[in-house]
């Protein structure tokens, strides 16, 4: 991605619809959804029909001595509609969802506990929830090609992801309309869901599980990119933090690590090693800052971190006061983090 | 001409023995069934109203991408106060209230039978409610969400008292809900007319014997699941703490093992309001009495396996997951027969278009669309993408409001003349309807597609450019449509009350007991017990008073109690299954006990909340001294038993409390001679007895499963 659509992407939203799937998973949902939207439909407009029917047909005069030859018809109706309609109507609809079901998850033997590493040929991302943003783990067989970053998933174009989930606090829940529906961080379970992204675009998603006070503003972003940038990127994001070139770089990082920023965050390649807040080491990388909540923007993060509680009041990054110029200084240095 | 003055002096002794005690001391110490019911309608009724305020400023604050009418916390507030409030202090209670008044009316009987209880239930709900909204004085309104999912609400994440108040409140309210549907289920078994056996009962003791038996299996683990949750948060145990064996999702389990059969709680007494009106105004029986009977029982059923579906996206097993999509599709066939016993009964009848029909039909037809998503998001698949969305705010707002609250406003307008004397008005009412209906579905319908786009539950805001905006503010219309519907109502009900058109005893031509009636019933309600030969007494009986046909034994219970007994309260216990007479029941007039034993519990669980020791101690005086009081033998016990005793010629006190099976039936009014029975199986007690038991082993099972969910011991500590 070259430098001039990167910063419209990042003031754009991306899409975070459930009805224009991105991927297999989210395609078999979206069959699933327009067979249940047709059977619905047509079962409402039917009963509709005969409601309507029923209270508003002509009555004669004979009607009244109708009364029990209506009263067994409509035992019969209430027997046709009540039971055999539902079963004649539902028993394919069930069929129809354990297959989508079977098509859209894991076998389960395939299910990894949370810790080992990927099978040969698989791609584990290893998603943690916190109050409020998203931890992301790139697993690897081999522990010095993991990574971490955060409030963002890139994958490559066609590849199946399968995401273990986590949390080191309360429950949320991982969700991409677009790719795949969603599944529960629980605290002390992994859970997994796969979901492959068809084509190259991005994905919002979001906390679907209430988590808290800002959990309406626990986004993420879903990048898909053929294999070969994401490779590149991987490389990028492996790499420690580029240390600064020149002496006001150096001065800005100063600046940063002698505030009270490291002692919740990390960048990796300096002694800043906080485990509290995301890892920034390439912060300047990402999107969105705030877990989806803002474009990554040198205003946006200027005013993100010089007070994050009017942004995401209740999160729990605190508005620390900040001397205009070491506010400046840490943004200086932030934005080197590529 | 003696005779006469004596009948008249045995009358004016009858109706004062069942006049409400009056005065300012008289408000603690009503106890009647009518009162009550007006007191729980009103005190739900406000909480509806404040529950929707709550919605309102929600849609103002949604109207809007990055709205700013409310800051997330107050949001956060607001949303878990308005489910709580309409769950547990406006439906349930709200349904209750209809219980309280309509079931002796529609049974033919006196009064409940614990009318204490009655009494003690309102009150206990009252000072729950009032607990639970004191938080916002404190700035510590609840903010957990109404499911309190762990560990979100655990102390460590939650450190304030917001979900103490939910939590300790809550269960002052439940402990009502149980009591009251105890309650229910001993009147309703055992309190009818005489000739009414169980298979004429009308069909909304049927819905409230239904759902009170849920309320015993559902709302019992709810109380036990918050008490852990409170002893969680007080740090005494570790039920829903992962890090030391404890699992969270053992509180998801117990929360919609009640959470989901509350649906059905609140919808099956729905079904009963609807089935009259529906008769009513259709001018037939319904299609098949047996068949929705069923369904009821059916749905109850079903209700206690389907909780699963709540937990779907948990990451369950794929086996146990299909089981409970199934089992959540099959309750579209008990709910199938219910919508389409409506339907033929409207076809087969010749539909009056009143406003309690309208509010009827519009009920059916926003529940068919709830019933229909219903099933959609049992598919588990299309439950990942909607599940906690607003899809599934539109679901469930469909299927409650169409299947509960329409159905309320549909009883409101039908019964408001039974219990006020004067009609609503059918102009403003059908006004009231179409602004109802129509603010609704703008309301509700385009939460389906924000859902679907991308819409979570419980956010305080959301970015624009997702396609969310215009949906938004569509929905916030609707909303507030929907809320001058609502004012429509009250304008109405105000002008009925204030000089609206006379009611009459039975303005609908109604086919059950509560129209033979006057409007509002004397407290005295069925001076002269009817006697019951059919399912729909006031259209197929000649009379409700005793013929040469009936069964002496019900003749004769009817004849003994005409007026009678006049010194005590006394109401007829019928046989289960036959309706045939078999005991009196001895009613206490008055109790101030109630009261203060409510406001001991209250007491109690203030020290709970606040932790201060002496405060509970004074709390557990206070419920200890309104229970000897409770205890204390009545005046009106002693009159009763030494009356039935003279009647039988054995003088006071003696022998057993029983009538000879060989006693011949009197022809003429004559001194009650049923049976007093205390403590046999004929009596309320006994059977009250049995449900308490009933109570205490749900509770049992409850703590029983949970220690075998945990894995049947402790677990290892995990290294830190």
């Amino acid at each position: 991605m070259s430098a001039l659509p990167l910063a419209a992407l990042r003031q754009a939203v991306a899409p975070q619809s459930a009805l224009r799937a991105g991927g297999p998973e989210a395609e078999q949902i979206g069959l699933l959804w327009n067979v249940l939207l047709v059977v619905g439909t047509a079962v409402t407009v039917g009963v509709l029909a005969f409601l309507a029917y029923a209270l508003f047909r002509r009555r004669g005069d004979a009607d009244e001595t109708q009364g029990d030859r209506r009263m067994r018809a409509g035992v019969r109706w209430m027997v046709a509609g009540g039971v055999v309609l539902p079963i004649v109507v539902l028993m394919p609809i069930l069929v129809l969802t354990m297959r989508t079901l079977g098509a859209v998850t894991l076998p389960s033997r395939t299910v990894a506990s949370a810790d080992e590493p990927p099978a040969p040929g698989e791609f584990v991302v290893e998603v943690t929830g916190r109050q409020y943003w998203w931890e992301v783990r790139y697993r690897a067989r081999r522990p010095d090609l993991e990574f971490e970053t955060a409030n963002e998933l890139r994958v490559p174009v066609g590849r199946r992801v399968v995401v273990r989930l986590r949390s080191r606090d309360v429950i949320h829940s991982f969700w991409v309309p677009g790719l795949q529906g969603k599944m529960d961080l629980v605290p002390g379970r992994t859970n997994a869901l796969v979901f492959t992204a068809a084509r190259p675009g991005r994905w919002r998603g979001q906390c679907a599980e209430f988590c808290g006070a800002q959990h309406a503003k626990m986004a993420f972003t879903v990048v898909a990119e053929p294999a070969a940038e994401w490779q590149a990127w991987a490389a990028r994001q492996r790499a420690d933090a580029r240390p600064p070139a020149d002496p006001a770089t150096r001065a800005a990082q100063g600046a940063f690590l002698n505030s009270g920023c490291v002692l919740c965050h990390a960048v990796r390649g300096t002694p800043a090693r906080g485990d509290a807040g995301p890892d920034l080491t390439h912060l300047a990388s990402r999107l969105t800052l705030a877990a989806g909540t803002l474009p990554n923007t040198r205003g946006h993060l200027t005013g993100w971190v010089a007070d994050p509680q009017s942004i995401k009041p209740g999160s729990l990054m605190p508005s620390v006061p900040l001397e205009p110029r070491t506010l400046h200084a840490i943004v200086r240095y932030l934005e080197t983090l590529d | 001409m003696a005779d006469d003055a004596a009948a008249e002096r045995r009358k004016r002794e009858f109706e004062e023995t069942w006049d409400a005690p009056k005065g300012l001391l008289g408000v603690f110490q009503v106890i009647d069934n009518i009162p009550i019911a007006v007191r729980y309608m009103a005190t739900s009724f406000a909480f509806f109203l404040i529950g929707g305020a709550l919605a309102l400023v929600m849609r103002l604050q949604l109207a809007r991408p990055d709205g700013t009418v409310l800051d997330a916390q107050t949001y956060n507030e607001f949303f878990t106060m308005h489910g709580t409030t309409m769950m547990f202090l406006f439906v349930i209670p709200f349904l209750e209230a209809f219980a309280n008044y309509l079931i002796p009316l529609l049974n033919g009987t006196r009064d409940l039978p614990f009318p204490r209880l009655t009494a003690l239930s309102y009150w206990t709900y009252l000072f729950g409610g009032i607990y639970i909204y004191s938080s916002f004085l404190f700035g510590a309104a609840p903010d957990g969400g109404w499911f309190a999912y762990v560990p979100l609400n655990l102390k460590q994440y939650s450190p304030g008292h917001n979900m103490d108040f939910w939590d300790i409140g809550l269960s002052v309210a439940e402990v009502a809900a149980i009591g009251a549907a105890a309650e229910m289920i001993v009147g309703i078994l055992r309190m009818r007319a005489p000739g009414m056996s169980l298979n004429r009962m009308p069909l909304f003791c049927w819905a409230l014997l239904v759902t009170s038996v849920m309320i015993v299996f559902a709302f019992t683990p709810l109380i036990v699941g918050t008490a852990m949750l409170e002893l969680d948060r007080k740090e005494m145990t570790r039920f829903f703490d992962a890090r030391y064996g404890g699992d969270p999702l053992l509180w998801q389990h117990i929360f919609w093992v009640f959470g989901h059969p509350e649906v059905y709680i609140m919808f099956v007494p729905a079904v009963g309001v609807l089935t009259h009106v529906v008769q009513t105004f259709a001018r037939r029986p319904v299609t098949s009495y047996t068949l929705m009977v069923l369904a009821l029982l059916a749905t109850a059923f079903i209700s206690f396996g389907l909780w699963v579906h709540h937990m779907f996206t948990t990451g369950l097993s794929p086996v146990g997951m299909g089981f409970f999509a199934a089992a959540s599709m099959l309750i579209a066939i008990p709910n199938g027969i219910q919508l389409f016993g409506w339907i033929t009964t409207l076809w087969a009848g010749r539909p009056r278009w009143r406003t309690p029909l309208l509010f009827g039909v519009g009920g059916v037809v926003i529940f068919l669309l709830g019933g229909i998503t219903g099933v959609m998001v049992a598919a588990v698949p299309f439950d990942w993408q909607v599940h906690d969305t607003f899809f599934v705010v539109a679901h469930f707002h469909y299927v409650l409001i169409g299947g509960v609250l329409f159905p309320i406003f549909a009883g409101l307008y039908y019964w408001i003349p039974k219990f006020s004397g004067h009609l609503l008005g059918e102009r403003l009412g059908r006004w009231n309807f179409w602004t109802m209906f129509v603010g609704f579905n703008v309301a509700f319908f385009p939460m389906h597609l924000s859902g679907l786009r991308g819409m979570p539950r419980r956010v305080y805001s959301y970015p624009t450019g997702l396609g969310l905006d215009v949906l938004n503010l569509v929905s916030t219309v609707g909303a507030g449509i929907f809320a001058v519907g609502v004012l429509l109502f009250l304008v109405n009900f105000a002008r009925s009350v204030r000089g609206g058109a006379p009611a009459g005893r039975d303005p609908w031509e109604g086919d059950t007991l509560e129209w033979s009636e006057a409007s509002p019933p004397e407290n005295a309600q069925f001076a002269r017990i009817p006697v019951v030969r059919s399912r729909h007494p006031m259209w197929e009986q000649e009379t409700l008073l005793p013929v040469p046909e009936d069964d002496a034994d019900v003749a004769d219970a009817a004849r003994q109690l005409d007026h009678a007994p006049s010194r005590w309260r006394g109401s007829l216990v019928v046989g289960v299954l036959d309706g045939r007479p078999l005991a009196l029941a001895h009613l206490p007039r008055k109790s101030p006990w109630p009261f203060v034993m409510s406001v001991g519990f209250t007491i109690v669980f203030v020290a709970a909340l606040v932790e201060i020791g002496w405060v509970f101690w004074v709390g557990a005086a206070v419920t200890l001294v309104a229970l000897a009081g409770w205890f204390w033998p009545l005046d009106t016990e002693r009159v009763a038993i030494d009356e039935l005793y003279a009647a039988r010629g054995e003088g006071a006190r003696g022998g057993q409390a029983t009538v000879p099976a060989d006693a011949p039936a009197p022809a003429a009014p004559g001194p009650v001679r049923l049976p007093l029975p205390v403590g046999d199986r004929s009596s309320n007690g006994y059977w009250g007895t049995w449900v308490l038991l009933a109570i205490i082993f749900v509770s049992l099972g409850t703590l029983v499963a949970s220690y075998v969910y945990l894995g049947a011991g402790p677990s290892p500590v995990p290294a830190a």
